[in-house]
């Protein structure tokens, strides 16, 4: 220790290693950005109605005179989404536990289900249920009338179910096999042991990739238009004919269909990236 | 060591509280251990020791069934371990475990643990079992981190919390596999204290350790293992200085 500087500053070698974070090089968005691209918009709309002239509403105007009737069919998507979603993960919740099952039939038959659900596109899954599901059902003499729109929220509900049951999987694998061990050793039954113990340490893990998930299914939701729908890109179509199909309102209304979802989805974004960083340090 | 040949339908204080005989136990092809038997009187504290990999963690785990015998016989007072009828339940409330890796629930707090078993698995009234689970953390001396996730405490707290949420649940015998081995050498201190005390009180322990000095100072009788078998046994006073064996006394020559 004689051979120590004189300066009192410890051997580079001995200093404590340090980890810098560094910010992901991406900038971060704030509302400003999105009052920015709506003001883009705004002049692109502007420049596009310049260039026609005459007695026509400017674009602004007409997303103005048609905004209560798109908004109403965005607030359709959000509906779709959230029904879908609680859909999907409630059978998700089952089908991931009956992957994690002992019985290797159900086992076999639920990986079998989320394999398949998983992979195939969400749109083919949306035309299979729209085209297989009768218009109505009737169940003990009771006519049950199945509209178009739960027809589509079953379609999304069941990549979401395939999606989620694979997360809760991936889940409680990860929970490390001496949880199960000391609780075994406390007479837990394997019951209790699943919903006392590891599904509860599950839910911060699961709570992630699980909004990640709800921010695809949104967005995922305009595919129902296809399916004639009345959802927002439905009627932003619709809006755009009932103007007199002018090119110039094409950016201006299908842009504010993408502002609308971006203003959306982009804080579940954020939150779930806040998560996952709370969740990473302890 | 006479081993009764049928199981006593009521157990009494003055036969072996564990029993083993003749256990062996293979994963797969893989024999780890090959005929071990011993006799646990109540009260008495037994330590295992041996080379890593000689069958000590194994054989601790066979006593509570979280390991199933590939043959031979384990008794725990008159409950019959490798049953196949076997009830869980009864074993494990009579057997409490202590592991070395603490596996605390981490998503309850030290109070929640030791209470969760007694309210669940038990079913007893939470307001009694708090005032118990309570005294418990006391007695560990873990007063004033009721309210603490495991998260919060050092590894010989979240062990002492592990020893705690276990006589909860008031088992007749404690199995200890390793509890100090992941932890810093001083609160390897503070786990033994707590270890001693409960073995004074009469409590009957089964400790695999690596503690020369503990188990000179507390056991009643200390088992060597290696390979499988038990190679040698005795009170610890001619254990340490009169082992016979040589694989016994290269390891002693090796950790002492």
């Amino acid at each position: 220790m004689s051979a120590e500087p004189k300066t009192g500053a410890p051997l580079a070698v001995l200093l404590p290693f340090k980890i810098e974070t560094t910010r992901l090089s991406a900038p971060r968005l704030a509302p400003v950005h999105a009052a920015l691209f709506g003001a883009g918009l705004a002049l692109l709309a502007g420049t596009a109605w310049a260039q026609s002239g005459a007695a026509q509403l400017s674009p602004l105007e007409v997303i103005v005179k048609w905004a209560p009737l798109l908004l109403s069919g965005f607030v359709f998507n959000i509906l779709i989404s959230m029904v879908a979603m609680a859909l999907g993960t409630a059978a998700g919740l089952g089908l991931g536990l009956a992957m994690l099952a002992q019985n290797p039939l159900l086992s076999r038959v639920a990986w079998a289900l989320t394999q398949f659900f998983r992979n195939a596109p969400w749109l083919v899954l949306l035309f299979f249920v729209m085209f297989l599901v009768p218009f109505q059902v009737t169940i003990f003499g009771v006519r049950i009338p199945l509209p178009d729109w739960a027809k589509a929220t079953v379609g999304f509900s069941l990549p979401v179910m395939a999606n989620v049951a694979e997360i809760v999987r991936g889940a409680v694998r990860s929970v490390p096999s001496t949880q199960w061990e000391a609780a075994d050793s406390l007479a837990f039954t394997p019951r209790q042991i699943m919903w006392r113990i590891i599904l509860p340490q599950c839910v911060k893990r699961m709570l992630p990739p699980w909004m990640n998930l709800y921010a695809l299914v949104a967005m995922a939701t305009v595919q129902a238009s296809i399916v004639g729908v009345s959802e927002m890109l439905t009627l932003t179509a619709q809006v755009h004919t009932a103007e007199g199909g002018r090119p110039e309102l094409f950016a201006p209304l299908y842009g504010f269909a993408l502002l609308c979802f971006f203003l959306y989805c982009y804080p579940i974004d954020r939150f779930t990236a806040r998560l996952e960083r709370r969740f990473q340090i302890r | 060591m006479a081993a009764p040949t049928t199981s006593p339908a009521a157990w009494t204080p003055d036969q072996p509280i564990v029993q083993l005989i003749d256990v062996h136990k293979s994963f797969g092809s893989f024999e780890v251990l090959k005929g071990v038997s011993f006799d646990v009187k109540k009260g008495e504290v037994i330590c295992i020791i041996g080379p890593s990999g000689s069958g000590k963690s194994t054989l601790i785990r066979c006593i509570n069934a979280l390991v199933p015998v590939s043959s031979g016989t384990i008794r725990v007072e008159n409950i019959e371990v490798a049953d196949p009828k076997l009830d869980k339940l009864a074993l494990r409330r009579k057997v409490g475990m202590v592991f070395q890796q603490y596996n605390l629930f981490p998503h309850k707090t030290a109070l929640q643990n030791v209470m969760m078993a007694p309210v669940h698995v038990l079913g007893q009234d939470k307001r009694e079992v708090e005032q118990r689970a309570r005294a418990l953390l006391q007695k560990v001396r873990l007063a004033g981190k009721e309210n603490s996730y495991p998260g919060e405490l050092s590894g010989g707290q979240q062990q002492r919390v592990a020893i705690a949420r276990s006589l909860a649940m008031r088992p007749d015998v404690m199995l200890f596999d390793e509890v100090t081995a992941a932890l810093d050498p001083e609160t390897v201190k503070e786990v033994l204290v707590t270890i001693r005390e409960l073995a004074e009180e009469g409590m009957t322990c089964l400790l695999v350790t690596h503690e020369m000095n503990f188990a000179r100072d507390v056991a009643d009788h200390i088992y060597f293992t290696d390979r499988g078998v038990i190679v040698e046994h005795g009170p610890p006073a001619t254990f340490f200085t009169a082992a016979s064996d040589p694989r016994t006394r290269e390891f002693l020559s090796q950790v002492l």
